[in-house]
């Protein structure tokens, strides 16, 4: 049902559900940030033109719910093993575009070796990591990249990196693997941000269609029912906690691996261009 | 066998990759273990030649996870190890079998361990794979060929139990030539009807796509059963000799039923009314045939290389009618991939005439410590 | 009343109620509706000012929003 109605003299600039979704409807928590990741990478393969050539293979988590609504063709694969079922789809379907989807207790506690080796022997395939460093399926439990001081359900007074271990910068480290061809860090904690990480996903899939190697794109998400937060200090809490570790931005452009710092520098730039353009009135690149 | 064919000397390996490549398998992933390192050798030279490709895993965890990739986009695919390998491949293999996968899997095994686990369904859940169990290369040749065919016509993993004697064993042996017929494969991803409403979903949780019929889990799961029970219906398969008269019929398979074999043609040879049962499936295993032929005995002997697992099969077969008593053992060599002491004709024979007489067995040949 | 530069639908029903849009609209153009969707979520609702510059449509993790400009800009006319 349509709340209100657009008035006639106007041109649509975003439909509401995207095309690549056969419904809008979804069992995810209020305030989730997995749907907007999803919405980037559908947009970019729309945008690539290349849907009628797109294979998906989905981990296990809560945006495993994407693969019954997802309008690609779908392998649903087990917790973990995501990438080594794509490379044997596109190693039989070279002129496909294949993409994993992967939370980050999937992709990098439970199948970790896997998305390494994938992206080493550079594997013209997409990995997309939706990271928002807890478990949200099973209530909200430490993964491998829960943020030190992070509330979990099994590290109740945060996370202790000397009982616990310190989070694993996934992005970080495939960027210096040689197979890895283009890898990027995105977050969807403000519209800006969501429109940086389409583009980052846009780009992750040329270099895949150009054939130059492996692509990455990391998403870090709000889980506000994992975090134990209201919806509304999702984005805030993302920013200050999860962001200030997995630090957003392209880590690896044209072979060239790029350093915290540099990134740290080119988000405040963006950060202030962002707000700018919005106060001008809109983000006219937006897909 | 019908139409073309070509003879050669080949190693078993070797014959099951001609064999494999023959039936239209074009993927292979593997990670190199003895006795299985000669098949991913043999599938990394050939699939390039025929324009199939060969992966070399960087463990079995991936191999598995690959050859399902490429089953889904609908290849002839295949994968395998040795037990231990395959342990590690056991949840994806559960997850194949309930996607309605027709992977084929080699199971080069160190001896006879690991029975349980490729007939008690690789994993977990209510799921079973086909098992074929080669005699000799011969019949390992013939046996890679039907694996392909089954495991398309049923939509079900099949696997083919080999061990370290069939992997190195050189025998001369029959390959046809003529090509496989690979039937089409509709519900493979192709990718391409994405945006159209109706692409394809590949799942082993009984989900489909919005707006297609979903049968749920449960729904899903009976049917993969159901689905099972046709198929142990269907394909049990038994390979029977000089039983008819037999007091005593001796049961195994796979490579050391050819031992059991000659030894029992040895034994009719000194007037003893001895038979052989070998199943050729490992499952559905052919209960009702062993059953048929037991109910005329007087006792059932199982020889296996191992503590005993073939034998709660044979048991539940015969299901008292007669007696069963195990013959065989654990039995390697020094390195624990090979062959021990105990696979020897006249051992095996003194062993089956001792049970045949209802004396005890002598003790089990030790086959010495480390080298 | 000048042309608006922008507007949006809301498919009220499919709102959670997370309310990320709300601070995410650079106008503040949108307030949450004291109101009920049928699955009892509170939804935004549009106030005049909306430049259609879609950042709601951009956090809205429902799809909820559609998002339009005028063909001509106000100004411009
Ligand atoms: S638990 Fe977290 S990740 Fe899962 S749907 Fe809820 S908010 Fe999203
Ligand atoms: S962001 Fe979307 S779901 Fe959340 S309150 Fe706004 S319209 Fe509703
Ligand atoms: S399009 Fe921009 S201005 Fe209009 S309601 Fe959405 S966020 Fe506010």
């Amino acid at each position: 049902m349509t709340g209100t109605s657009p008035p006639a003299d106007v041109r649509r600039i975003g439909v509401a559900v995207p095309e690549l979704l056969l419904t809008g409807a979804h069992h995810m928590c209020p305030g989730c940030g997995e749907p907007l990741a999803v919405r980037g990478f559908l947009e970019a393969i729309q945008a690539l033109g290349v849907a009628r050539r797109t294979i998906a293979v989905a981990g296990i988590g809560c945006y495993t719910s994407f693969s019954m609504t997802t309008d690609v063709d779908l392998v649903q694969a087990l917790h973990g093993r995501a990438p080594s079922v794509a490379t044997g789809i596109k190693r039989v379907r070279p002129d496909a575009l294949v993409y994993t989807l992967q939370g980050d207790g999937d992709m990098v506690n439970e199948g970790l070796q896997e998305v390494l080796h994938t992206a080493a022997r550079g594997e013209r395939i997409t990995c997309i990591l939706l990271n928002n460093g807890v478990f949200g399926e099973t209530g909200g439990h430490m993964t491998a990249t829960t943020v030190p001081g992070q509330r979990t359900k099994n590290t109740l007074e945060g996370r202790d990196p000397t009982v616990h271990g310190h989070p694993i910068l996934i992005g970080d480290l495939i960027a210096r693997l040689d197979g890895a061809a283009y890898v990027a860090r995105g977050s969807v904690h403000t519209p800006g941000a969501v429109a940086r990480t389409t583009r980052m996903f846009r780009r992750a899939f040329e270099t895949q269609l150009s054939g130059s190697g492996f692509s990455f794109v990391e998403v870090v998400t709000m889980c506000p029912t994992g975090w134990f937060v209201p919806t509304l200090d999702g984005p805030t809490y993302l920013h200050d906690t999860l962001g200030a570790v997995h630090v957003m931005g392209e880590l690896k452009v044209d072979g060239r691996v790029r350093s915290t710092e540099e990134l740290r520098a080119e988000n405040a730039r963006a950060e202030a261009d962002a707000a700018r353009r919005l106060a001008a009135g809109g983000l006219d690149e937006v897909p | 066998m019908s139409g073309a064919v070509r003879r050669a000397l080949l190693e078993g390996s070797e014959a099951i990759v001609e064999a494999a490549v023959g039936a239209g398998c074009r993927f292979f992933a593997g990670y190199p273990m003895t006795p299985f390192t000669e098949l991913l050798e043999h599938f990394s030279r050939r699939l390039p030649e025929v324009g199939g490709v060969c992966m070399n895993a960087e463990s079995e965890l991936e191999a598995v996870g690959m050859a399902w990739g490429a089953v889904a986009a609908g290849a002839r695919a295949a994968t395998g190890s040795t037990g231990q390998g395959l342990s590690l491949m056991e949840e994806a293999l559960s997850e194949i079998t309930l996607a309605e996968l027709p992977l084929v899997t080699f199971l080069m095994a160190r001896g006879q361990q690991d029975y349980h686990q490729a007939t008690r369904g690789l994993g977990h859940g209510d799921t079973r794979h086909v098992v074929l169990a080669p005699v000799d290369v011969h019949e390992a040749v013939a046996h890679t060929r039907s694996a392909f065919e089954i495991a398309d016509a049923w939509r079900h993993p099949v696997m083919i139990y080999g061990d370290y004697l069939l992997a190195h064993t050189r025998e001369s042996v029959t390959l046809p030539t003529e090509p496989a017929v690979v039937p089409d494969r509709p519900w493979a991803v192709d990718g391409t009807l994405g945006g159209t409403g109706r692409s394809r979903l590949i799942s082993p949780l009984g989900f489909a796509k919005a707006g297609q019929h979903s049968p749920g889990i449960e729904a899903h799961q009976r049917a993969i059963a159901a689905k099972q029970e046709r198929i142990a219906a269907a394909e049990a398969r038994a390979d029977v000799g000089a039983c008819d008269d037999a007091e005593t019929i001796v049961v195994a398979y796979g490579t050391p039923a050819r031992f059991v074999r000659a030894a029992v043609a040895e034994l009719r040879r000194g007037g003893h009314r001895i038979g052989w049962f070998r199943p050729v499936t490992l499952w559905p295993f052919p209960g009702d045939a062993l059953a048929d032929a037991a109910g005329r005995a007087r006792r059932v002997l199982c020889f296996e290389l191992s503590a005993g697992q073939l034998v709660d099969d044979v048991r539940l077969a015969v299901l008292g009618a007669a007696p069963v008593v195990p013959i065989g053992g654990i039995s390697t060599d020094s390195s624990g991939f090979g062959v021990g002491r105990l696979l020897d004709t006249e051992v095996v024979a003194t062993r089956i005439l001792a049970a045949h007489r209802d004396e005890p067995l002598p003790p089990l040949p030790d086959s010495g410590g480390l080298p | 009343m000048s042309t608006p530069r922008g507007t949006v639908t809301i498919d009220v029903e499919a709102c959670k109620g997370c309310a990320l849009c709300v601070p995410a609209c650079p106008p503040q153009v949108l307030s949450m509706s004291p109101d009920r969707n049928r699955a009892g979520y509170h939804y935004p609702v549009l106030a005049d000012g909306c430049t259609g510059c879609a950042a709601c449509q951009l956090i809205c993790p429902d799809f909820v929003f559609e998002v339009y400009r005028a063909a001509r800009p106000a100004g411009v006319r």
